[in-house]
């Protein structure tokens, strides 16, 4: 039972980090069906910021502040100077230039911090909290809380403001959207904006986890995206619920099964999910009017 | 008989104008260097190349070797095996190097290694797997310590604290996975017995269910983490997570102190391998590698800005080393040299003291590996290692 409860644990720990990551890919799908796959950078850059940042004297909580801010910037900077040269491109060749913009972004990266492992100290400081012989890092309980957060901001949001039906219907259909007066561009704008302070936030709060690096994006984004598309990728419930899924089975799989098999089996869900249910779980089918 | 006299004479004199012309044209010993400068073993290529540059120039000033100053021809095979073919077959063809200290990565090595032995020029290489020597080359040779060195090391403390079966944690990248494999292979030899194997990859940010199996198997007394990178951090801090009390040996693989800022206060008690470099300050005085590895650290830092590692030592070792066997040689005649880097015989480097024969061209010993435990957030070295 114990080590159930472990096991358990490890899954809602890494599963959180899925689940924060692959949060981040939802609004910049929603609202110009492009999947940012310079999304992990974004989770790198709120990380190594902070770390650097705070290692300038700064008190972490205004570096993390600050890191959030400039990931902001990158993220505008990457649909104006990026995305929104080449709309009307498809969307393959704008997944594309994200990619492009990830390995960009993390060559920059290597330049201007550097190429080591960083950490940054816990919220709630690392003693583990122990219940019924399972151990739990209270930072775990941190990123699942951060995850729930912003599940409920964006759902008020994207519910219960007019800039949110604005997302909506920049993505439905964006000739009518312009036609009724919605700025498409700004919506499209702010929707990388809040997509990289979401990446920022993730990698804040992951980083006394799982560390960070220049290059810790590109497999972080992996296993977010994994989970976006487990759970339908444009749904951030769908997201949390996906992370939380894929880092069960991963737990699971390495406690009761073998370690060397968890990825294997993890991507073999996956898989069997999508070919059910090719839309995700919290997907809502597209339906081609004729 | 005359004729003959003046004929040997003439063709004597005529060889030596020759051979005065190829002098003229080699007045430098053109040493070559491929080295993954750039991408993502530059951890390994950048410390190499600023090594090789500080110490080619340190040697110059002093007149350089046998009287020749020595060219340095360094490429950049930004980690890719295929490119550092490339630059080792125009080294040989176009730059007409006399020898090669470089290959930052097993990869890069194994794929040169053709390019020189056809070429018969010597080449001393920089990174770690055991099949650059094994089996031997006539023309290769390398510097640093290898996984199964590691091993060793590690079981050999074990058998001192009667600790005899071990739990196996490792990374499936390929040090890790390297390394694993040495292990597993020098085990039996060493009488320790492997109960149980786990591993994680190279990005995983949670290692507990692993180490949760390892603490409920029966019988295991220590634990063994294979991995580099941010991994054995993170194994180290769920190893307290999980409140286990087992001894926990990590490899050479994190010896910086990185490693101890990381996994922060988890890391107490932590043992692990390292080569004398990273202690050099605290060797014993009467350790002989201490003036060597306190010179080349105090002088690297000063002249690069940067934190010393073993990489660079790695570097500085090959350079040395052949440097040594230009001047036993006393010229730079490719088969000669390699002769004498083959009769290199207690040279004291970064890496260790160095023995080499024909049938060990890398020719050290576990002495070249101290056995330290991370006490109070430091390395100290453990007694009798």
């Amino acid at each position: 039972m114990a080590e159930l409860l472990q096991f358990v644990s490890s899954g809602l720990t890494v599963g959180a980090i899925y689940a924060l990551v692959g949060l981040g890919f939802t609004l910049i799908y929603k609202a110009s069906d492009i999947i940012n796959f310079a999304q992990g950078e974004f989770v790198m850059l709120g990380g190594m910021m902070t770390v650097f940042v705070a290692m300038a004297d700064v008190p972490l909580p205004v570096a993390a502040l600050i890191a959030a801010i400039v990931t902001a910037g990158v993220g505008l900077a990457l649909h104006r100077f990026a995305i929104e040269p080449a709309r009307g491109a498809s969307p393959v060749v704008l997944i594309m230039i994200t990619i492009g913009a990830s390995i960009f972004l993390r060559g920059i990266a290597q330049i201007v911090f550097d190429k080591r492992f960083h950490s940054l100290p816990p919220l709630f400081g690392s003693d583990p909290i122990q219940f019924g012989g399972a151990a739990i890092l209270p930072q775990s309980l941190a990123v699942l809380g951060g995850a729930a957060f912003i599940v409920i901001l964006l759902w008020l949001f994207i519910e219960r403001t007019l800039l949110g039906k604005a997302v909506i219907a920049t993505s439905a259909n964006r000739l009518a959207a312009r036609l009724i007066g919605i700025d498409t561009r700004q919506i499209v704008d702010f929707s990388f904006v809040v997509s990289a302070v979401i990446g920022a936030i993730a990698g804040i709060l992951i980083t006394p986890i799982a560390l960070t690096s220049y290059d810790v994006g590109t497999l972080l984004a992996l296993k977010g995206f994994a989970a976006a598309m487990l759970g339908g990728i444009g749904s951030a419930p769908g997201a949390v619920v996906g992370g939380l899924l894929l880092g069960m089975i991963e737990a699971m799989t390495a406690g009761y099964l073998s370690s060397n098999y968890k990825d294997a089996v993890a991507f073999l869900i996956i898989l069997i999910v999508l070919i059910a249910i090719p839309q995700g779980l919290f997907g809502r089918a597209k339906i081609e009017r004729v | 008989m005359r004729a003959l006299h003046h004929f040997s004479a003439a063709a004597a004199i005529g060889l030596s104008a020759l051979l005065g012309v190829a002098h003229q044209a080699s007045a430098q010993i053109k040493i070559g260097a491929v080295l993954s400068v750039t991408g993502p073993a530059s951890f390994l290529g950048d410390p190499e190349k600023k090594t090789l540059e500080i110490y080619v120039e340190e040697i110059n000033a002093k007149g350089g070797v046998n009287g020749q100053k020595i060219q340095l021809i360094v490429y950049d095979d930004g980690g890719i095996a295929d490119n550092a073919r490339t630059f080792a077959t125009r080294l040989v063809e176009d730059d007409k190097i006399v020898a090669m200290v470089g290959g930052s990565t097993t990869g890069a090595t194994m794929a040169m290694i053709p390019v020189f032995e056809d070429a018969k020029i010597p080449f001393i290489s920089l990174a770690g797997a055991i099949q650059i020597i094994e089996p031997v080359h006539k023309w290769v040779f390398k510097t640093p310590h290898t996984d199964k060195m590691a091993c060793e090391k590690i079981f050999a403390d074990l058998k001192t604290r009667n600790l005899t079966t071990v739990a196996l944690i490792s990374g499936t990248d390929a040090f890790g996975k390297s390394m694993r494999d040495q292990c597993v292979a020098v085990a039996p030899k060493t009488g320790i017995t492997i109960a149980l194997e786990e591993s994680y990859g190279p990005r995983d940010s949670d290692m507990t269910p692993q180490l949760t199996n390892i603490r409920n198997k029966a019988g295991v007394q220590a634990v063994v983490n294979p991995g580099f990178g941010q991994g054995p951090a993170i194994v180290t801090r769920n190893y307290r997570q999980l409140g286990i009390t087992l001894p926990l040996y990590q490899s050479h693989g994190v010896a910086s102190k990185q490693f101890i800022d990381l996994a922060g206060p988890a890391a107490e008690g932590v043992r692990l391998p390292a080569a004398a470099l990273l202690i050099a300050e605290k060797l014993p005085a009467s350790d002989p590698q201490k003036p060597v590895v306190v010179n080349y650290s105090r002088n690297y830092q000063q002249k690069s800005g940067q934190a010393v590692s073993t990489f660079g030592g790695h570097a500085y070792d090959g350079l040395m080393i052949l440097v040594a066997a230009m001047q036993r040689a006393k010229s730079a005649d490719t088969a000669k040299v390699r002769d004498e880097i083959e009769r290199t015989k207690g040279y004291i480097g970064t890496g260790g003291i160095v023995n080499m024969t024909p049938a060990d061209h890398m020719g050290l010993d576990l002495s070249a590996f101290h056995m330290l435990e991370i006490k109070s957030g430091d390395w100290t070295l453990v007694p009798g290692t």
